[in-house]
């Protein structure tokens, strides 16, 4: 067992997800102000979601398989990166659908 | 609440935004559904991983029982409501911009 099985996961979907940044040119990371000012406030809520979840014991986490650092309301650093890397791969997703699909309406268009 | 109860909460809470606060209306969108068809499988390959290897173990108590691919179902609420949630608000700012 790896203290790294947790963080893996979350290695996993930054490879998946991050190349559309340079082959598809989604310009996620560039409209960082933008990303953080939609993931932050939603991030914000399921933690205090997840903080309740533990605290309650819904769920848990193997000490062998993370890191052992953890942040405020006992929630493991890695799911604070969770709650950045998921939304950053969500959103690199949908602008890849939208390069793809140019006449695809996602409802932010410039008024022409 | 047990975990069921607070995720389909959730769901209801993030379109419930999307539709009625930020008006963005994505899940009206085939850009939207198509996205999620193409997270879907990756949150079940990366949920797998985490609940088949015991990362992230759950209560039984506090969940239906129903699993996918090792996870909870309740997980695919949780992913969906964030995924919405965070997706509203983007495409919410992208629209600020415009104005």
């Amino acid at each position: 067992m790896s203290h790294f099985g947790y963080l893996a996961m979350l290695g996993f979907t930054v490879l998946g997800s991050f190349w559309l940044e340079i082959v598809l040119r989604v310009n996620v990371l560039r409209r960082i102000r933008r990303a953080m000012k939609s993931i932050l406030p939603v991030a914000f809520i399921f933690i205090l979601w997840d903080g309740y979840a533990i605290s309650r014991g819904h769920w848990a986490f193997d000490a062998h398989q993370i890191m052992g650092r953890f942040g405020p309301l006992r929630i493991p650093l890695e799911e604070y990166l969770f709650f950045i890397v998921v939304p950053l791969a969500a959103i690199m997703t949908m602008e890849a659908v939208r390069r793809v699909k140019g006449h695809w309406v996602v409802g932010d268009e410039p008024i022409q | 609440m047990s975990y069921t109860q607070i995720a389909v909460m959730a769901v209801l809470a993030a379109v419930c935004f999307d539709r009625l606060i930020l008006k963005t209306s994505l899940i009206t969108r085939k850009a939207f559904w198509t996205s999620y068809a193409i997270i879907l499988p990756f949150q079940l390959l990366t949920n797998w991983w985490l609940t088949s290897r015991s990362i992230v173990q759950y209560k039984s108590s506090t969940i239906v029982g129903w699993r996918i691919a090792s996870a909870p179902v309740e997980d695919l609420f949780f992913g969906f409501a964030l995924i919405l949630g965070v997706l509203s608000l983007w495409v919410h700012w992208g629209k600020e911009k415009q104005k």
